[in-house]
């Protein structure tokens, strides 16, 4: 379970997070939606230690996620960067089994390879792509060969970052039934941030709206259209009326 | 308070010099740090090393080879004011190995190596790789600083001593071919002109260099700002900032190794 108690961060006047709150229970799948610049990214970067919060207190299954072993902690992280974060230095399949290549889970090459385009295999890539750069990919195919990253050492907790900006509307949908079909079959914790509601629906159990800073509602996204709260409300019909103002 | 403004920006201009001094200062002793600590990626040195030593060769190598040959011009021409012809194997041997060859090679090396760092580094950090890189349980500091300081270290040295010896080459090409020295005798005066200590200030000033050029080409590239603008702004002054430190680096080992 993911625990997030008053998280507080600031960069200089900008008071990004003030006071986030956020449960996210063991093996399901929660959604964060808001605006831009609501502070969905520097929320999950805090949870992962890229961002240090200014208060606050984060728990991963109990623990302190600011305290331990960082090496043991992210090694049960996975994550899908919004634009892929390939390292293009890298052919393909040294970027999927980049865990397995080095550091505590150092599998031999020929494994490390093989475990590699199995992991292409299950995002729908075929072993030719392997090889090649990440600059010869579309972006559809970056994002899997990214998504092919983040399981690939079969983390028991996914991060995906706006998994679904950039990519056509079909694309989108194929990347958002293989983030539904791998967090069910690895039995994963999963937060995803998003502002695509097709990939809200077809990827949350749960759904928390953060606006200025704080959570504005969560609950099961069964519940989501039928709540009274405005501000999700606006969100989910993007109506430029409402509490949220549209110029930010 | 108008007379106190001067005052006022001064010592935001001192500040942030030292602050930055501090930064770079810091900075470069955790990359130091690194080099020693395990894990270690061989395979990354290896290409730090291709990069930083073997592919600067050519630029090295036509740097030196054309600068010696002007040297050997240029002191051929003052010294015939004063019917001193015969010390250009001499002064093209020292200032070669004391001088030119190593600042040469160093603000080559700022052109070549630093920039090319500062930019790869900060796109990474644009694109958000280094971020990949922590979530992928590896340290950004030992996987893309420690080989490159390490390699620069190790390269620039054998660079500065391969540019001393073009250099010397192309003073010798021009005084046997274009000025009429005898060959035997140039190259004698030139072994017996150079002392241990020319040669150990050389190398000592290339890995100092390399180290400078190394380190802030990092620092800049992992501090870069947002976006393309951000990489440029890196690239820029990582360059600007170790041209800089070369020299003054120079002037101190200069200073250190033959003032004392």
């Amino acid at each position: 379970m993911i625990l997030m108690e008053n998280v507080q961060k600031s960069f200089d006047d900008n008071h990004v997070l003030r006071g986030m709150n956020l449960e996210i229970p063991k093996g399901t799948s929660m959604v964060i939606i808001g605006g831009s610049g609501t502070g969905k990214s520097v929320g999950l970067k805090c949870i992962l230690g890229l961002i240090k919060p200014d208060a606050g207190r984060i728990m991963v299954d109990g623990k302190d996620a600011s305290k331990g072993d960082r090496d043991k902690f992210l090694a049960r992280f996975g994550m899908l960067f919004q634009g892929g974060a390939l390292f293009d230095s890298l052919p393909v399949w040294q970027n999927v089994a980049f865990r397995l290549l080095r550091g505590s889970l150092k599998r031999p090459v020929e494994e490390a390879r093989e475990i590699a385009i199995e992991k292409l295999r299950r995002v729908g890539l075929k072993s030719d792509v392997a090889d090649r750069f990440p600059a010869e990919l579309s972006g559809g195919m970056q994002k899997r060969v990214g998504l092919a990253r983040a399981i690939a050492a079969e983390p028991e907790i996914i991060f995906f970052d706006e998994p679904t900006t950039g990519l056509d509307p079909i694309m989108s949908g194929v990347i958002n039934d293989l983030i539904r079909e791998i967090v069910v079959e690895m039995g994963a914790t999963a937060m995803t941030i998003t502002h695509d509601m097709s990939s809200v629906r077809a990827i949350a159990d749960n759904v928390a709206m953060l606006h200025d800073g704080v959570i504005q509602w969560t609950g099961p996204v069964s519940q989501m259209d039928s709540s009274s709260d405005p501000y999700l409300e606006q969100f989910i019909t993007g109506s430029a009326e409402g509490p949220i103002e549209a110029v930010r | 308070m108008n007379l106190l403004a001067p005052l006022g920006w001064l010592g935001r201009i001192t500040f942030e010099l030292l602050s930055m001094f501090g930064a770079v200062s810091l900075f470069a002793a955790r990359a130091i740090s690194h080099i020693f600590r395990p894990p270690y990626y061989p395979r990354e040195l290896m290409i730090s090393l291709l990069n930083v030593g073997w592919l600067s060769l050519p630029v090295v190598g036509l740097t030196a080879i054309f600068t010696g040959g002007a040297l050997a011009l240029q002191i051929y021409a003052g010294g015939a004011r004063f019917n001193a012809e015969a010390v250009v194997p001499q002064i093209v041997a020292i200032g070669m190995v004391r001088e030119l060859g190593p600042v040469l090679v160093g603000l080559m090396i700022a052109a070549r190596v630093t920039s090319s760092i500062a930019a790869e580094i900060a796109t990474m950090k644009v694109t958000e790789q280094i971020d990949a890189l922590v979530t992928l349980s590896t340290n950004p500091m030992k996987y893309l600083v420690a080989p490159r300081v390490l390699a620069a270290l190790i390269t620039v040295p054998v660079l500065v001593g391969i540019g001393d010896i073009i250099g010397i080459a192309g003073g010798y090409t021009v005084a046997v071919q274009n000025l009429g020295f005898n060959p035997a005798a140039y190259l004698r005066n030139t072994v017996d002109f150079l002392e241990m200590r020319d040669i150990v200030s050389s190398l000592v000033k290339g890995a100092a260099f390399g180290g400078i050029a190394a380190v802030m080409g990092c620092y800049y590239g992992m501090n870069s700002g947002r976006g393309a603008q951000g990489v440029g702004r890196a690239t820029k002054s990582s360059v600007e900032s170790a041209a800089i430190l070369i020299l003054a680096a120079n002037f101190v080992l200069t200073g250190v190794f033959f003032s004392l």
